[in-house]
């Protein structure tokens, strides 16, 4: 991202990073972690965390952020704060290396994140490039606006009229082409007279990044109604995406613009050492350089409060997208307006009346950082993360098609491909790693319940390894690595990534108890398990991070592993806390619609992996 | 230095509460500093620009966008009626004339050669923003509008419906922890915010729509009638543009729960008097809660009251459970453990211990109290 000049005096600084307090303020939690240099690695030492005070009676984000660091000074024995001021450098050099800290870095999604409207000439084509810059930014998207999205131009205007994004992106047009319709959203635009969410008196950012011909338009136009900047055309020929100058405009006005007007940012980005973040762009950071350093396709999720953010990198390729309005406490209720109340239920393993569970989930709305305090709570909550999670990928699979990241080069034929079927490159059985992330998976009270969740939710095919962020610190170690990679790169590998193991899970499905496939698994120390996995079955072997496991499968003729239906599978995988898991229960997966069945069945897959404490 | 924080709500018998009336977009502001207003005093005004009708005139005459200005019959700032004619060709056989008329009565607010298309605007509605509260005007915000101050009552929801009215506060039922039935709204309640006890049904919301009452205000209500009141599945709490009929503000939550004895006996005990109402709720981004103001009159209003700056939570602290299994009980903080416990669902969490007015205690997460603020 590009920077943009803050803090003089602690930005780029000459002092060795030695101790470093990183924030990210969340819409719900601000989380601060501690990561100190321990002999020649950097290591997460302490953590804290309390309320996000964006609202009354504060409404200053930087309350929050002390009442956290105030956490960490408690745990740590260390003194980060004086009164309302972060101390910087660490005094080890006066002889007092128990006070202050070499850095601190901060993301936020706190306020509702950004929010932008992006418009585009041909929905699928420059708005969906424009959407896809906005996504790799770290914004949520609340429209696109195209001149063929179906909509009449009045109630285009209508739209633009009643929304309050915090920032607009114009796309459209190939440099050198036709410049009406980019001309006319614009003047779509300017007789909305758009209004920024936050404050009056300040103009609506907006980027254009569209035809450059139409550049003069669209100043005359929009230049004084709007804060209007140039960035290079997104789309400069039908076969070039190029989304980087659009992205770093936008990280750019974020902090110039949107993050003056949220309560307590100006403070907060005045303590910050390096430029805030927003936290969709630093976890980005992290899983791009994950998939690039293992040579991996990847999926990765941080399920919050609000959002849920769903990553991916297939072959290079790197996509990210939002959804919006799914999140387990602040959009809780949605996740059941859009899921359904059955799609829910399908995972609770008891039953329960209608109205409770409507208003429980209501009560979570109103007072979204409350936690479960009883089994049957939980488990409501994670049947909950389940269609969030389901839901947000299915959203990601629709956006991550056809043409993808920065200076992709494509033929003639792929354009007509987009504009016609928009193939999602999504590939479950080319899916090497999993990465979870967000509260509902890092704090799970046992790993397992991460893990099911995770394959519940996706049901990955054939062989794919899961883990999941241990304490929720993606977003820190993003922000960090554009401060110090090593710092970043150690905390990662140590202290963040929790491997959880590998599942392994046939394609086809059959009658319960019926078999699906024989195994044999060749254990490290010498023991091979041998038996059959039927439809239905669940089996999980104890394997640990630093094990492999070599897993030979002969499934029953209509069962595919990868190699074709029937064709027998070996494949070593590694363990993790959780160990290696056999999913005989078919895919797509599917549950009995009888109630008690249902309820019987959850019982036995849950039994049969430990899921929950047994009263 | 801990700046411990537990979100609450507020519920108290006397404070200045400050109010920002702001436009939407600049206008007028009314009043000036020191003038006394009341919830209807317009205190603001602006002009909502009209609505736009955009035509592409290049299209509907058959000719390039950079020619029409030679078509136009109106020019750029003109005003039209409806039906004028906007703009025509002049073809050698009359029979051939097209006229393009105007679909709305307004102005021309810009033509483009560059698409060949007109914009139309209606004419601007004016907006009046109003006091809200009883009070005096403390600030001025040049263009923008007011901040007015008042000494009152002040009773916070946790959610709400509906937007700012004010109304006599009457009250429905007689006990917290009594339902609000139909038979107990009648004719006289017409234009009044009506208190209800624990719960309050979709019969009930239907009863006091068809009568007139402008403010509902119970413990809680079931998920499933406020889906039938709204006509859709809220899923996210943001809140106040509805029209529904009424504002409706909840002060415990979703569920047959009792209101706050202290709520129900602040009320009571200005049963009888004007209140402001607003059931606007947002959760995100700068939170807004929904509140009953009861704006104090007399010279005492006049006295401003000191603000007590919260010290994060404390032994002794009024609080309500906010999840379950206790999910609405009220009780009092009797234990502040600092290390964590681990809790059924095998959490370990920070916990508080919760004595009851019957004495029994019981222990919870922080995260699931909230303080009951206010003196």
């Amino acid at each position: 991202m590009t920077a943009v000049q803050q803090s003089p005096a602690t930005s780029n600084p000459t002092h060795p990073l030695n101790v470093i307090v990183a924030t990210d303020c969340g819409s719900t939690t601000t989380k601060a972690i501690l990561i100190e240099k321990v002999g020649n690695e950097y290591r997460q030492t302490y953590r804290g965390e309390a309320p996000t005070t964006v609202e009354a009676p504060f409404e200053d984000v930087t309350r929050g952020v002390l009442n956290a660091i105030a956490e960490i000074e408690e745990l740590s024995g260390r003194t980060i704060l004086d009164g309302d001021r972060i101390i910087t450098p660490n005094q080890a050099a006066q002889g007092d290396p128990k006070r202050g800290v070499d850095i601190y870095v901060s993301t936020s999604s706190a306020g509702g994140g950004l929010q932008m409207m992006v418009t585009g000439v041909v929905q699928n084509m420059t708005g969906e490039s424009a959407q896809r810059a906005a996504l790799g930014a770290g914004a949520i998207v609340i429209d696109v606006l195209a001149s063929n999205d179906g909509r009449l131009p009045y109630e285009k205007i209508e739209r633009i009229r009643t929304m309050r994004p915090d920032m607009i992106l114009m796309s459209g047009g190939t440099d050198g082409g036709a410049v009406t319709h980019v001309v006319e959203m614009a003047e779509y635009i300017a007789a909305a007279e758009p209004r920024p969410r936050f404050g009056s008196t300040y103009r609506l950012p907006l980027v254009y990044a569209g035809n450059k011909d139409a550049q003069p338009q669209v100043n005359k136009i929009l230049g004084e109604k709007t804060a209007l900047e140039f960035a290079d055309n997104i789309r400069p020929v039908l076969e070039r995406e190029n989304l980087a100058p659009a992205r770093n405009k936008i990280h750019d006005l974020f902090l110039e613009h949107v993050m003056q007007q949220a309560p307590g940012y100006k403070k907060l980005i005045e303590m910050a050492g390096a430029p805030i973040m927003p936290t969709p762009a630093a976890v980005g950071v992290i899983m791009e350089t994950i998939a690039k350093r293992e040579g991996i396709n990847l999926i990765g999720v941080d399920i919050g409060g609000a959002t849920t953010d769903v990553f991916s990198v297939f072959s290079r390729l790197f996509n990210r997208t939002v959804s919006a309005n799914l999140g387990m406490s602040y959009s809780i209720s949605n996740v059941l307006a859009e899921a359904g109340l059955e799609n829910i239920m399908r995972w609770v393993p008891f039953t329960i009346d209608e109205q409770t569970l409507r208003n429980r989930i209501k009560n979570k709305m109103v007072r979204p950082t409350t936690i479960p305090q009883s089994l049957d709570e939980l488990q409501i909550e994670h049947a909950i993360a389940r269609e969030a999670l389901r839901l947000a990928l299915i959203h990601h699979k629709s956006l991550a098609t056809g043409l993808k990241g920065v200076q992709q080069e494509r033929t003639i034929s792929d354009v007509f491909e987009q504009r016609t079927s928009g193939k999602t490159l999504i590939d479950l059985l080319k899916l090497d790693l999993i990465v979870g992330s967000g509260g509902i998976l890092s704090h799970a009270p046992r790993r397992i319940q991460s893990m099911l969740m995770m394959v519940d939710a996706y049901e990955p095919l054939g062989v794919t390894t899961l883990s999941v962020d241990s304490i929720f610190m993606m977003p820190h170690l993003g922000v960090l690595s554009t401060v110090n990679e090593q710092a970043a790169t150690d905390v990662f590998v140590r202290d963040c990534m929790v491997y959880l193991g590998t599942c392994i899970a046939p394609i086809g499905q059959g009658k319960d108890g019926e078999r699906c496939a024989d195994y044999e698994v060749a254990l490290p120390d010498g023991r091979i398990e041998k038996g059959t996995l039927a439809f239905g079955d669940l089996k999980l072997f104890s394997l640990t991070r630093d094990q492999q496991a070599t897993v030979t499968l002969q499934p029953s003729k209509q069962v595919d592993l990868g190699e074709g239906p029937g064709q027998s599978f070996t494949r070593t995988v590694k363990g993790g806390v959780v160990g290696l898991m056999l999913d005989g229960r078919g895919r797509p997966l599917q549950l009995p619609t009888d109630q008690a069945a249902r309820v019987a069945m959850l019982t036995r897959w849950y039994q049969a992996v430990e899921l929950y404490p047994t009263s | 230095m801990a700046h411990s924080y537990t979100p609450g709500l507020t519920v108290t018998e006397r404070t200045t509460v400050r109010r920002r009336r702001i436009l939407p977009l600049p206008g007028s502001v009314l009043v000036q500093i020191g003038d006394a207003v009341h919830a209807d005093t317009a205190v603001a005004r602006a002009e909502l620009p009209g609505k736009v009708v955009p035509l592409n005139l290049a299209n509907q005459l058959g000719i390039a966008p950079d020619e029409i200005n030679d078509y136009l019959v109106k020019k750029e700032k003109d005003s039209v009626q409806k039906d004028d004619v906007l703009a025509e060709n002049k073809p050698f056989i009359k029979w051939f004339k097209t006229e393009i008329r105007s679909p709305i009565t307004g102005k021309v607010e810009s033509v483009s050669t560059i698409t060949g298309q007109i914009l139309l605007r209606e004419p601007p509605r004016v907006l009046e923003l109003r006091g809200y509260i009883d009070g005096v005007v403390a600030e001025v915000h040049p263009e923008q509008g007011v901040t007015v101050e008042s000494t009152c009552s002040l009773v916070q929801g946790i959610f709400g419906i509906g937007g700012e009215t004010s109304g006599e506060l009457v009250m429905g039922v007689k006990a917290p922890d009594q339902p609000l039935l139909p038979e107990q709204l009648n004719a006289s309640m017409k234009g009044k915010v009506v208190v209800g006890g624990a719960f309050l049904s979709a019969t009930t919301m239907t009863r006091a729509k068809e009568l007139g009452i402008v403010g509902l205000v119970v413990g809680g209500i079931h998920d499933k009638d406020l889906r039938a009141l709204l006509g859709y599945d809220l899923g996210v709490a943001i809140t106040g543009s509805e029209q529904v009929g009424f504002t409706l503000i909840l002060t415990e939550g979703f569920g047959t729960i009792p209101m706050a004895p202290k709520t129900f006996a602040l009320l009571s005990a200005h049963a009888g008097q004007k209140a402001s109402i607003s059931g606007a709720t947002q959760i995100r981004a700068g939170v807004i809660r929904p509140e009953i103001i009861i704006p104090h009159s007399g010279p005492a209003a006049a006295t401003k009251v000191a603000q007590a700056e919260r010290e994060g939570i404390q032994l002794g602290d009024p609080v309500r459970i906010i999840r379950d299994p206790l999910f609405g009980k009220i009780g009092a903080v009797s234990g502040l453990p600092s290390e964590l416990r681990a809790i059924p669902t095998e959490s370990e969490v920070r916990v508080l211990e919760v004595r009851f007015p019957d004495g029994t205690t019981t222990v919870v997460p922080r995260a699931n109290i909230e303080v009951i603020e206010g003196a």
